[in-house]
């Protein structure tokens, strides 16, 4: 939104700063956005009185003009091409040197072999309209070399509001013109409309039908239309709109298309009441009806696009059809055109919540829908129409045979509010008198009435966002001014909302990851359709982004081969989010916690002396970070089992999948390592409290015992281990694998065990050692085949 | 043999200690049989001459001699040690070389953000906790007091995954959740992804994170608001960082604020990241509206309390002078390694 500093400074009768009014608004709630200088392309334009005109030498259609341009250097000889140039005349000037709006800069160069110090200008090249007929007279009493933007008026400065949706009162000059008035302590009066002759007469009042200018106005759809006026004027003159209304129009980047339709938009932008005009002649059997449309209804609207109606809509009809969407756009046939003499002047109120429903079945979205989709005025409507029909008869001539026909069958009642001045104390904290509540009510147009111990607010009509007690309490805090409250630390509560039991496992798993050198990475959960069940998005904002992701490998992967393209080969990422499986009927998706990883490229950085471990990270590494998340994050007896595809499943104890790792395809370059990675699903289980606890140090000595054993094809380290654990008694601490020995001298392989005894009281003997030993021998070799590796 | 002789002998013996710290591995040999050898040791022969001397005397020589052979006896050990042990200095070592280095990981700077927002707040006694992505249309909207068929509903371009469910569009469903599951005392902050039909560009993602706090008990007030966001800024970029609320509208709120921070950039005077304004927006916020305190199932006249949410990688962009907000989902091992702890 768009406000004038100029035309607020007149509504308010003083001068306004740009700056303090930018800083007193935005703390006001009108968040101003940008402060801009209006025509400020035309600050170098000075006045320059035409002294001489005599015959160019040497062009019959080119005038040589002596002109004073008053800068203290004597007059400058100019070449002019205008027919209208006359002596003693004052036009626009520009020196050379001056760059023109669009861009041009004026050099001093010969015309015909004359030198031309600069240029006179027409409007048009000024970008103050479209005449180009002749060079831009100027009737001013303002001495040569006065800037053109102070004897036009037209310097001005343009204030880009951003106005929140519930306050359609700042949608218009005047409101925001209110707003300053509180805050400055002024009154905003309309300033007087230039020419205005007659008065409008007073509108009257009528039910739901009446006639003017003998037209006959019936009101049907009062649910969408609760009160519409209808104005006459005849015998105007359409044509452009004088000066100072264009002028007007530019400073808060409307355009002048002509009187008729400027007057409208000026009030428009004046008090927020968008106007439409109708050609009266257009209006088929001298009617015309504010109705719901037919089923199946259609009108060509002003852009020219046929549109297909439902009786949701309300419809401006003549006596044969619909010439108009209510409240959104006109119809093609029934507009204002140059030859139009007799206008229909409709100001009227539409039902915010069916423009809304209307504009968006149609998709268009005007200037008037937003508007009135955000909710107008109801009681300012007589003094629009009547300050519309006297700005129209000025600027375009014409009369009002009739008074305006005002049908309002159900007149809506004041809304008052109470209020009580301890609520509004409970609320911001700070006690604020009643008088001062009063007051800073009554600044911005509410009536305040005194109601036992309470205020009975009445709320103005162009604040229909005010409805209940907390509405008034955030005018009061708005008008007191935030920064009035103090920065004060009061006493709280302890919260009763325990950390939620995900974010605590979360930060886990990442602590653990980031010590085991993977980066945190984000990826996009949306994307094209993976796996089974993914759930679809209504409205993507495109095909590849139309899914919800059901995994968090395939995001993390592209990620792996965005660093590929970019020449990193050692990458290692991992991530922790929500996936989401579709659900049937009107649930939502089902949403899991997922912990995903990928590693490739080196184990270790680079060193000159070679490195420690060296060689790229492979299957080892990702089993081994895949073990460290399942003990962070997963339930007790989850474990591991082969996949048959190279890699490895994560099962609960209760057989359920809930993880995979293992090596992952990719569009690996030639150079790149391989790619293994992770997934496993880490939605927190309820706490089991406890937690871990200390386990004393031993303090008697172990035994260690190293066995080499031939395990025959198809026998697992998993199976050896089962067994080992089972059959070597209390006294077995540890056990773990340490070598691997394949070789064509063995049936199978060797695998190098280390078996650790403790006594938890006592010192072993070996012969103890050696009995347990035995056991596990024995029940290896019976139970699996597995012989002691003879050496 | 005279006193004053042994006295000597002691002191010239003692006079070795400090040739041995210095001595080299050939000489240190040469050194210990000079002095404890068996046969001509200095030490070992002053010893055996005890015999021949007073027996005051020879208690107190005996004493002294007995220390000084322990001390010469440390003495060789440590010098003894000090030269087996591998130096390093040896002299065509080029200690300039570079060390042994680890990969590193670290936590993305987005969760770095929302850790240390999350932990300031918990400063001021606020749980953390989560809510769902997918949300029915009447925790996104209804119950936050946001009308379908109001403008206000237009603020956020909704992702639709069947009618009346929505990705959410705001961490703020989770308000709604926790109030009717959780009696007052609330003070709560609830990081999370939050998704817009904003095409993604460098200053808009269509699934960005946000941070949402609620704070929910009797008597809380537009001061106590304001203190704790003011602490929270000040606390965050510095504490001589200015903070300022202006009047805004959420349907969820009342009064409403927008929050800005003095522009950390140039400081206040304005420059192109603060569109010369001086401040930079770092949240919405306000006092909880009633309606969504009686929507949630609570007594409104009660309790009241203060909502806010903000986007942390906007606050993220600014401290690390992060030019696109793309580079956040990249994941480029170069960017990620920026920000190691």
């Amino acid at each position: 939104m768009y406000a004038s500093l100029n035309w607020i400074g007149d509504m308010l009768g003083r001068e306004l700063d740009a700056a303090d009014t930018a800083r007193r608004l935005t703390m006001l709630g009108a968040t101003v956005d940008v402060v801009e200088r209006v025509h400020e392309d035309l600050s170098e334009i000075v006045v320059g009185l035409v002294e001489r005109v005599e015959r160019h030498p040497n062009a019959d259609r080119l005038s040589l003009c002596l002109v004073d341009a008053g800068d203290g250097g004597g007059s400058v000889e100019v070449v002019c091409g205008a027919p209208n140039v006359q002596a003693g005349t004052k036009y626009p000037y520009a020196a050379s040197g001056t760059v023109l709006p669009g861009g041009l800069k004026l050099t001093k160069r010969k015309i015909r072999g004359v030198v031309s110090n600069g240029m006179l200008c027409s409007a048009r090249e000024l970008g103050l309209g479209q005449d180009h007929e002749g060079i831009m007279a100027l009737s001013t009493d303002a001495t040569p070399g006065t800037p053109l933007l102070d004897v036009l008026r037209l310097a001005d400065t343009r204030l880009d509001i951003d106005v929140t949706p519930n306050r359609p009162d700042l949608l218009c000059q005047k409101g925001i013109a209110r707003e300053l008035a509180a805050v400055l302590g002024e009154v905003v009066k309309l300033s007087p409309i230039a020419g205005a002759a007659t008065v409008a007469l007073a509108p009257r009042r009528a039910e739901a039908a009446g006639h003017v200018g003998g037209i006959e106005v019936r009101l049907d759809d009062t649910d969408g239309s609760p009160r519409y006026i209808a104005a006459v004027i005849e015998g105007v003159e359409i044509g452009p709109s004088p000066q100072w209304l264009q002028a007007r129009l530019h400073s808060i980047g409307t355009r002048p298309i002509n009187n008729v339709v400027d007057a409208t938009n000026y009030i428009l932008h004046e008090l927020n009441q968008p106007l439409h005009a109708f050609d009266l002649r257009n209006l088929r059997e001298g009617a015309l009806i504010v109705r719901r449309a037919a089923r199946g209804e259609r009108l060509r609207t002003l852009d020219g696009v046929d549109r297909t109606l439902t009786p949701d809509m309300t419809m401006i009809c003549d006596g044969k059809g619909p010439i108009a969407v209510a409240g959104v756009m006109g119809g093609a046939d029934s507009e204002v055109t140059d030859a139009t003499t007799d206008v229909l002047l409709e100001c009227a109120y539409f039902d915010p919540k069916r423009i809304r429903a209307t504009r968006s079945a149609l998709k268009m979205n005007t200037d008037a829908s937003f508007r009135f989709e955000r909710g107008i005025d109801l009681e300012g409507m007589t003094g629009a129409v009547r300050r519309a029909v006297e700005l129209i008869m000025a600027v375009a001539g014409g009369r009002e045979p009739e008074a305006a026909l005002d049908l309002y069958p159900h007149p809506a009642g004041q809304t008052t509010v109470f209020l009580r001045s301890a609520r509004v104390a409970h609320l911001l904290g700070v006690e604020i008198s009643r008088g001062e509540i009063e007051r800073h009510l009554t600044s911005v147009g509410f009536t305040v009435a005194p109601r036992d111990d309470r205020m009975a607010v009445q709320v103005p009509g162009w604040r229909p966002d005010v409805r209940r007690e907390v509405d008034l309490i955030e005018e009061v805090a708005r008008l007191h001014g935030y920064d009035a409250f103090p920065v004060e630390m009061r006493p709280f509560r302890p919260t009763t909302v325990p950390d939620a039991p995900s974010e605590l496992v979360a930060a886990r798993i990442r602590r653990m990851l980031c010590a085991l050198s993977l980066h945190e990475a984000r990826t996009m959960p949306l994307g094209p359709p993976v796996g089974s069940e993914p759930q679809e998005v209504l409205n993507p904002l495109s095909a590849d982004e139309a899914y919800l992701r059901t995994a968090l490998l395939p995001g993390l992967v592209r990620s792996v081969e965005g660093n590929w393209a970019a020449g990193v080969r050692d990458v290692r990422l991992f991530e922790i989010g929500r996936v989401f499986r579709a659900s049937s009927g009107d649930q939502p998706p089902d949403e899991t916690i997922r912990l995903a990883g990928v590693l490739t490229g080196a184990r270790e950085p680079g060193h000159w002396m070679g490195s420690g471990s060296g060689g790229d990270l492979d299957l080892w590494d990702v089993k081994g970070m895949l073990e460290e998340a399942v003990r962070v994050a997963a339930g007790p007896g989850t474990r591991l089992s082969p996949n048959g595809n190279g890699g490895w499943d994560v099962q609960t104890s209760g057989e359920t999948v809930v993880g995979e790792a293992g090596p992952v395809d990719a569009d690996a370059p030639p150079w790149a390592g391989p790619l293994f990675g992770f997934e496993l699903d880490v939605t927190a289980r309820p706490s089991e409290g406890g937690g871990d606890r200390f386990m004393p140090l031993p303090a008697t000595p172990a035994v260690e015992r190293d066995v080499a054993l031939v395990l025959p094809p198809g026998v697992t380290v998993a199976q050896v281990e089962d067994i080992v654990r089972r059959s070597a008694g209390p006294l077995l601490e540890a056990c773990s694998v340490f070598d691997e020995y394949r070789g064509s001298d063995l049936a199978g392989r060797s695998v190098a065990w280390r078996l650790i005894f403790r006594h938890p009281n006592r010192t072993l003997r070996d012969a103890e050692v050696a009995k347990a030993e035995k056991k596990v021998l024995a029940a290896l070799r019976e139970e699996l085949g597995v012989e002691r590796r003879e050496s | 043999m005279a006193q004053t002789s042994v006295d000597a002998q002691l002191t010239h013996i003692a006079a070795a200690l400090d040739q041995i710290e210095t001595t080299d591995a050939d000489a240190l040999d040469q050194l210990r049989t000079s002095l404890l050898g068996r046969k001509s040791g200095a030490l070992t022969q002053l010893l055996r001459s005890l015999p021949s001397l007073e027996p005051a005397e020879r208690r107190q020589v005996g004493k002294r001699a007995n220390v000084l052979k322990r001390e010469i006896e440390a003495a060789l050990e440590a010098r003894g040690l000090a030269l087996a042990r591998p130096t390093g200095a040896v002299s065509d070592q080029d200690l300039t070389m570079p060390g042994r280095r680890r990969w590193h990981g670290a936590l993305h700077p987005l969760t770095q953000v929302i850790d240390e927002i999350c932990g300031i707040f918990r400063e001021l006694g606020f749980s953390r906790t989560v809510g769902p992505e997918a949300e029915t249309e009447e925790y996104n909207f209804t119950k936050l007091n946001i009308p379908l068929d109001h403008p206000a509903a237009d603020m956020q371009d909704t992702f639709y995954l069947k009618p009346h469910v929505v990705l959410r569009t705001h961490t703020s469903p989770v308000q709604a959740r926790t109030m009717e599951r959780h009696e007052p005392p609330i003070r709560i902050v609830v990081p999370g992804l939050a998704y817009r039909r904003d095409p993604f560009d460098a200053s808009h993602a269509p699934v960005f994170d946000q941070i949402e706090g609620l704070v929910i008990d009797e008597g809380v007030s537009f001061v106590d608001f304001k203190a704790a966001i003011d602490y929270f800024a000040r606390r965050f970029f510095s504490a001589d960082t200015a903070v300022r609320f202006r009047p805004s509208y959420f349907p969820f709120t009342e009064p409403s604020a927008e929050v800005d921070a003095q522009c950390q950039i140039c400081g206040g005077d304005g420059c192109s990241a603060c569109k010369q304004t001086g401040w930079m927006e770092i949240m919405g916020a306000g006092m909880v509206h009633p309606a969504v305190i009686e929507n949630c199932g609570l007594d409104a006249e009660r309790y009241t309390g203060y909502a806010f949410g903000m986007g942390p990688a906007r606050i993220a962009m600014v401290r690390y002078g992060i030019p696109d907000i793309r580079m956040f989902f990249e994941n480029d091992m170069r960017f990620l390694d920026q920000f190691l702890d």
